[in-house]
């Protein structure tokens, strides 16, 4: 197994309330430092809620947000963003809402070809040829080529969405809630179809999502975010099984399950904490029913546990659910 | 783009313009081709001729040219001076707006307050000194009218293209590669063009006005070349004594102008996406209603209940059959699940209950509701408007968009509770509060004070139950209510629900797509599938052994937590589009047990066990299983 993918100390910070001089009024850090890895050919879960910070550092992945701080390498090599022809063929990423990504005034087949010509210059019959291969992997009649965005639905979007990531012919996909604006039905395709693509193709995912369900049923690995940091990292089964972070655990009891009676997990009146104000120490502490002292003194840094799982928390619960 | 001339030519002034305009541009084309005297050739003894003399059908001016030959030369010259303005001021007045809200930040700072300096002028007085700098002449006056409107043009173009700039396609054509350069030709570019046309043609009869109003001056052509304002300007002085010298001109640019105008808004009307999708037709206050079947009877005595509803929408000449004949009904207390997939017509079936589907497009045109015995699809708006919001209530999917973002929370609770009840402003707002306790927001008494911004996602949503809450109803349909919700929050909005319904005996009708979320909080539940209930029972019955083919293989694609990573069993395929219904059953292109039955007629909603509903011929279970 090899690393293909490795951040180390990534952080995003975003001004607010720009002034004209001086510094802005005050700042959100949407991600806290971070450092995470990627094996070839795994795919990394990354859960949270809104407001977590995950679209930001999918965002930061693929370049099309510069980092405040930290590194991100792939295959060993620092990503270089200052040309976009380098690093769109070794990182793509799979947008949320299919339609909206792409460009209503240009045919299916103008879409597909930008990648093919302006990442590796192919010419228009090789272009042909590798579209129609692409088509052919995500199910896709070719006959759509000539169709305009509005007239697809969301899934049939959503396949021509990955089939032009596939076409940058990169290894490592960024997939940012690839399937929450589909229905049950359709999402079950195209989540079936991404499977299928990892084996076919040899690629490595990051698939970033909401929804615990749909992390579980594609992650080798999954990390769970909450206020721009990881709380806790391990692998699927485990995390899932035996959550040790309190907020995992919350996440976990709080998903709506066929055969598991209402009961409201924690307190009915807890709010997010305030990104402008966040409060010292562990962002989780004021949700927490373990919280201590010591919570509030400083934040805990993700420490491994015994089965392999790293979790930041003063208090992990024990491995029984 | 074919429905482009479709939709002008539905404007009848658009038309009526378009033609006036078309006849100006032709006479204007074909001006060197007609038997016209010389413009410019001086005649002084026939000098101040009337209009129809002999030789000269508009008569003359103070120097005795032909006023007809002038004119058509005039327009001539007017009307490629205002075209060439108008294509200047726009590509140029474009390109800075492109720019400036493409790359953003800096960029757009600096060069949209160099627009705005340029806007701070009068505009005739910037057009007077472009000239005086450049000196008179036709193509100053030209350039000086371009330049003027180019702020105009710059700052729509901006606009659009800020909204632009941060659409995920920009960010996807980014990773595909593509220079900045070739994303703004390519990619921005054709979507802005359609408001460049829509810009052009609201302002290319103000930039006609513009130049013959410098020529008036005597500062754009020079004599004896005739336009339209210099012929205005030479007038000037036979205002009185020979009035038809400057009604000719006058009369002409005020054709000109109208006609443009007219064709304008018409293009815009046309080009325009909201206008088409039908913003400017106001929606009724109630859906139409426009049955021809026999109203079905009122069955037993129940709080609500649909019978056989039918609602389409009639978009030109098709027909979506949104809803195609539910039956449904609550007791009081009860909680219904209505799910569905998105275009199931589960959304459309509920807000049809209380007349609340945009009309037109929607017609309701079949089926009864019932609310107490009393059939509201044909109840006056009145009686509508006594019950909406009191009796039956709506909870929305998206409290940010439901709530009014100028109003603090409290008045639109006050607002609510005074539209149903004489409370004065203290009682009501003392009730407010109270709601706002009973859906459990901390701080009620301060929190009352709030705009829907301050609050997050689920204070929001609470919000929108206390507002559906306020006048005590008897039924409450929520549609989605939780769909925008983190999980966490979902489930505090869940409980909250399910505890307020027992303790007040509500009756809810619940529309998700979510089975987790039915089988917490719905006793009952039905499954919609392109615009029809396909099954309909208990819920348990129905999570744990459903009938029709559909909810079981729903059930089975949806992932669920603690199974671990496996391949979903996925259904092919797509529903059907509503405005082209298969003849049987709605399911069977995508059902593995379809047969030739079930395509050739259509299925009914027939008994499946002790309690349940099922449309289709070879259910998954039996009768007896579906009794258990």
């Amino acid at each position: 197994m090899t690393t293909v993918l490795k951040l180390t100390n990534l952080s995003k910070i975003f001004p607010v309330g720009k002034r004209l001089f001086g510094p802005p009024k005050a700042l959100v850090r949407a991600v806290q430092p971070l450092s995470l890895s990627v094996e070839e050919g795994e795919t990394l879960g990354i859960v949270g809620e809104s407001g977590c910070g995950k679209s930001t550092l999918a965002r930061m992945l693929v370049g099309l947000l510069p980092p405040s701080s930290g590194t991100i390498e792939i295959n060993g090599e620092p990503l270089d963003n200052a040309d976009p022809t380098l690093f769109g063929r070794k990182i793509q990423y799979v947008f949320q809402d299919p339609i909206s990504s792409l460009n209503p005034r240009k045919t299916i087949r103008q879409i597909m070809e930008a990648p093919l010509r302006h990442l590796h210059n192919m010419s228009a019959a090789d272009r042909g040829r590798r579209i129609a291969e692409i088509f052919a992997a995500v199910n896709l009649r070719e006959e759509f080529l000539d169709r305009y965005p509005h007239e697809f639905s969301g899934g049939q979007a959503q396949r021509i969405g990955i089939a032009r990531t596939l076409a940058a012919d990169a290894r490592i996909l960024i997939l940012d809630e690839p399937v929450s604006a589909l229905d049950v039905s359709v999402q079950a395709q195209v989540l079936n179809l991404l499977a299928n693509l990892k084996d076919e193709f040899g690629l490595t995912y990051l698939f970033i999502s909401h929804d615990l369900a749909v992390v579980e049923t594609v992650s080798d690995r999954v990390a769970v975010l909450y206020f721009g940091s990881v709380v806790e990292v391990g692998p699927a089964d485990e995390v899932f099984s035996h959550p040790k972070h309190p907020y995992t655990k919350l996440l976990a009891d709080s998903a709506p399950v066929v055969g598991r009676p209402l009961k409201a997990p924690e307190g009915r009146a807890t709010e997010l904490p305030n990104p402008l104000n966040p409060p010292d120490g562990c962002a989780f502490r004021v949700r927490c029913a373990y919280a201590s002292d010591q919570c509030g003194r400083e934040a805990p840094r993700l420490e491994k546990q015994s089965d392999g799982v790293w979790t930041a928390c003063y208090h992990p619960l024990s491995g029984s659910k | 783009m074919m429905a482009f001339p479709k939709l002008l030519a539905r404007n009848r002034l658009a038309l009526g313009g378009l033609i006036v305009m078309g006849l100006v541009v032709v006479l204007a084309l074909i001006t060197p081709l007609l038997p016209l005297a010389d413009p410019d050739v001086t005649n002084t003894a026939n000098r101040f001729k009337r209009p129809f003399s002999e030789g000269a059908l508009l008569g003359t001016d103070h120097l005795g040219r032909d006023l007809l030959s002038r004119l058509l030369w005039g327009t001539r010259l007017s009307l490629a001076v205002g075209f060439t303005a108008a294509i200047a001021a726009a590509t140029l007045g474009a390109a800075i707006g492109i720019i400036a809200g493409y790359y953003g930040g800096r960029i757009d700072n600096i060069i949209m307050r160099g627009v705005d300096m340029l806007m701070a002028f009068p505009y005739i007085l910037l057009a007077l000194a472009i000239v005086a700098a450049l000196g008179p002449g036709l193509m100053n006056a030209l350039i000086a009218v371009a330049a003027v409107n180019i702020p105009f043009f710059a700052r729509n173009i901006r606009g659009i293209t800020v909204g632009i700039a941060h659409k995920e396609f920009i960010d996807a054509a980014r990773l595909s590669g593509m220079t900045d350069a070739r994303i703004i030709l390519t990619e921005v570019l054709p979507n802005v063009v359609p408001v460049i046309v829509i810009a052009i043609s609201t302002t290319i009869g103000w930039m006609i006005l513009e130049t013959a109003g410098l020529s008036f001056l005597g500062l754009g052509s020079q004599p004896p070349q005739a336009d339209l304002g210099s012929m205005l300007g030479e007038a000037r002085s036979a205002l009185i004594t020979n009035p038809h010298t400057s009604v000719v001109p006058g009369a002409m640019i005020l054709i000109i102008v109208m006609a443009i105008n007219l064709l304008g808004d018409g293009v815009r009307d046309a080009l325009d996406p909201r206008l088409k999708s039908g913003a400017l037709s106001r929606p009724m206050p109630t859906t139409m209603v426009k049955r021809t079947m026999p109203v079905p009877e009122a069955k037993a005595e129940t709080l609500l209940a649909l019978r056989g509803l039918k609602t389409q929408f009639q978009v030109k000449d098709r027909v979506y059959k949104a809803v195609g004949g539910v039956d449904l009904q609550v007791n009081p207390g009860e909680c219904l699940g209505l799910i569905g997939e998105s275009g199931s017509g589960k959304s459309v079936a509920a807000l049809s209950i209380m007349g609340l589907v945009a009309s037109p497009p929607g017609v309701i045109t079949g089926g009864a509701v019932y609310y107490r015995g009393e059939d509201l699809i044909d109840a006056p708006y009145e009686k509508l408007r006594s019950l909406r919001g009191n009796r039956i209530a709506y909870i929305f999917q998206d409290p940010l968009a439901t709530l009014h973002p100028l109003y603090t929370v409290g008045d639109q609770l006050i607002e609510a509770v005074r539209a149903h009840h004489p409370f004065n402003k203290t009682e009501a707002r003392a009730h407010a509060i109270d709601l706002l306790k009973s859906v459990r927001i901390p701080n009620a008494e301060q929190r009352v004070d709030s705009y829907p911004h301050e609050m997050s996602g689920g204070m929001r949503q609470r919000v929108g139950i206390a507002m559906a809450l306020a006048n005590d109803p008897e039924i409450i349909i929520a549609d989605e209510p939780t769909t925008a919700l983190d999980v966490t929050v979902q489930a505090q909005i869940l409980s909250l629900l399910d505890d307020l319904r027992r303790e007040r005996g509500l009756a809810i009708i619940f529309i998700t797509h979510d089975f987790g979320v039915v089988a917490q909080v719905c006793d009952r539940v039905a499954v919609m599938y392109a615009g029809r209930i396909v099954e309909e029972g208990p819920t348990r019955t129905i999570l744990n052994a459903p009938a029709h083919p559909y909810t079981a293989r729903l059930m089975a694609c949806v992932p669920e937590l603690g199974q671990g990573r496996r391949e979903l069993a996925a259904i092919q395929g797509l529903p059907p589009v509503v405005d082209k219904m298969p003849k049987g059953c709605a399911f069977a292109e995508r059902c593995n047990k379809a047969s030739d039955a079930c395509r050739q007629a259509n299925i009914e909603l027939v008994r499946h066990g002790a309690n349940s509903l099922v449309r289709c011929i070879s259910p998954e279970t039996s009768a007896l299983e579906a009794s258990e």
